[in-house]
């Protein structure tokens, strides 16, 4: 076990987004949130490494361990737990800087200033997503001149190197095609060796793919949360039954 | 049928602003130029002006120009980014909401507002604390680098609001915090914007004249020190013009071509900036 919740509830002022979630997330396993769309998973995502912080008016009760720390006690320092927990979001967003400086941004922001240091982390955060062999000679191109999929992977390259211990992805592919989609998927499948990672996705198929353990959500309530085989052949709630039979979402 | 009329005399409208733009532009350089030529180019770019003894040298002035403007620069960039930086990124939508239109508001200060409270406070300060007359580049420089700080606030502060705000969600998941977004990401991402704001601002500090004879001390002589007096075109103009004739008074319009050229030339880069993404 790597993260568990208890008794989780999230209002964004009065409207409650996250009910009552209790789930564990195991360590280097792929975890795939689905559900129909407004349902919370990606406020339930922002929830593990506090992004919801950023939003005024959120209220959050419950509890949220990690490696048994709760991550929402006073006492834990959130720009730590931003660094153990990363997340790639659905549109890349890489910023409007050079390749190299992207990458290094994380490592600079860690007071990484050495010269050397950073250029290894750079190529090795690159080779990581595969993305050395192709700019090797181009890291001071901007990185905005990539395209969709090259930019995904430098965002995944760019948290990589600050070297965290969880992905979180929130829909990373919804703005790919289905070719980098699918080297999108292999690589995180490559990645899961050495990380945990938690990756919402509309997509059920995708979720059957790479996911090993599988939530449902509807309407801010987990409701069922399984390995992905169970879920997907043999659900314990008629409403997930309902929803991966294309009934509704 | 109204309409048509509306449009008509719209159009007649934006045509009379144009064309009277046009002549004025067309005055100025028809009345200043031929002098340049007259002059020839040596005397008209040497330290003599003695306009009504043949000496038309505009050097001093054009240096005294370039010196308030970058001591305005170095007093209105770093203020007007801190101020923008403040307000966009590290106080309240109430706060922006109350002081954005209070700095917008101090642009429409009149300047000689500005050149009274520098001489009554400034000036005098100046002398006391370093010496000299007092009336000086730096007096200058402080003055018009507040005159020039709504422009650049506010220029900047649009341009940081117009950052993506997932850039500054990419950096916080980073860890990074509130500053070293700003420091990191936001002012990169907004620099075009930030530059405009600071040229444009540049282009009030060179054309801005009753501020700077009250202050500046109007000395004609290329300043030894920031504490000397000076004297910039547009003091020139609005000094002699009163009782120029003949020659004088062309000289002056070519203090004046010289001068449209310079901000034109520095509108021309801050739409060249603006428009590059
Ligand atoms: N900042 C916010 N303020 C108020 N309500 C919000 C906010 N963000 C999300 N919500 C609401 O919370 C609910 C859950 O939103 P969330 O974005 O987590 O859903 P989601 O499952 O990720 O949906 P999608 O699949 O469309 O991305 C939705 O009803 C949404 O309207
Ligand atoms: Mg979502």
């Amino acid at each position: 076990m790597i993260i568990n919740t208890a008794n989780l509830n999230l209002y964004y002022h009065k409207f409650q987004a996250l009910k009552n979630v209790n789930m564990s997330i195991k360590r280097n396993l792929i975890t795939g949130m689905i559900g129909p769309s407004g349902c919370g998973k990606s406020t339930l995502l922002r929830i593990f490494n506090r992004m919801n912080d950023l939003i005024e008016g959120v209220r959050i009760t419950g509890s949220v361990l990690i490696d048994n720390d709760d991550i929402y006690a006073p006492v834990y320092d959130l720009i730590l737990l931003r660094k153990r927990v990363g997340m790639v979001f659905q549109r890349p967003n890489a910023f409007p800087l050079s390749i190299f400086d992207n990458i290094a941004y994380g490592p600079r922001v860690w007071s990484i200033s050495d010269k050397k240091t950073l250029t290894e982390i750079v190529e090795r955060s690159l080779a990581a997503v595969d993305l050395f062999d192709d700019l090797k000679d181009d890291l001071r191109r901007p990185a905005l001149s990539l395209s969709a999929e090259k930019q995904q992977r430098l965002c995944i390259a760019r948290l990589l190197a600050v070297e965290p211990e969880i992905l979180l992805m929130d829909e990373p592919c919804s703005a790919l095609d289905p070719i980098a989609t699918g080297k999108i998927e292999e690589l995180m499948l490559d990645l899961k060796k050495k990380y945990t990672i938690i990756i919402v996705t509309h997509n059920m198929q995708q979720a059957a793919r790479i996911a090993d353990e599988v939530g449902f959500m509807l309407l801010g309530e987990l409701v069922e949360f399984d390995t992905a085989k169970t879920v997907f052949t043999n659900p314990k709630d008629k409403r997930t039954f309902d929803y991966i039979s294309g009934r509704f979402g | 049928m109204k309409d048509k009329i509306a449009e008509k005399l719209l159009l007649f409208i934006a045509f009379s602003a144009i064309l009277s733009l046009s002549l004025i532009t067309f005055f100025i350089f028809q009345q200043g130029i031929p002098l340049i030529f007259k002059a020839g180019l040596g005397n008209f770019f040497s330290l003599r002006w003695a306009p009504t003894r043949g000496g038309f040298g505009i050097l001093s002035m054009v240096v005294g120009s370039l010196m308030v403007t970058i001591g305005a620069l170095a007093v209105g960039i770093p203020f007007g980014l801190a101020g923008a930086i403040f307000l966009a990124e590290f106080s309240s939508s109430t706060i922006q909401k109350t002081l954005k239109p209070v700095i917008e508001l101090l642009a429409g200060i009149p300047s000689v507002v500005f050149g009274f409270i520098g001489i009554v406070i400034l000036v005098p300060f100046i002398r006391e604390i370093f010496g000299g007359p007092g009336f000086s580049v730096l007096a200058a420089s402080i003055i018009l680098g507040i005159m020039i700080l709504p422009t650049i606030v506010s220029i900047s502060y649009d341009a940081l609001l117009a950052v993506p705000k997932t850039y500054r969600e990419g950096s916080y998941a980073l860890g990074a915090t509130k500053w070293q977004t700003v420091v990191m990401v936001l002012l990169p991402a907004a620099r075009s914007g930030i530059v405009a704001g600071i040229i444009l601002g540049m282009g009030r500090a060179i054309g801005e004249t009753m501020a700077v004879i009250m202050i500046a001390g109007n000395a004609l002589k290329i300043p030894g020190s920031i504490l000397d007096s000076v004297r910039t075109l547009t003091s020139t103009i609005a000094l002699e013009l009163g009782y120029a004739a003949g020659d004088h008074r062309a000289a002056l319009f070519a203090c004046g071509s010289i001068l449209f050229l310079i901000i034109i030339f520095l509108n021309i880069i801050a739409t060249r900036i603006t428009n590059r993404k």
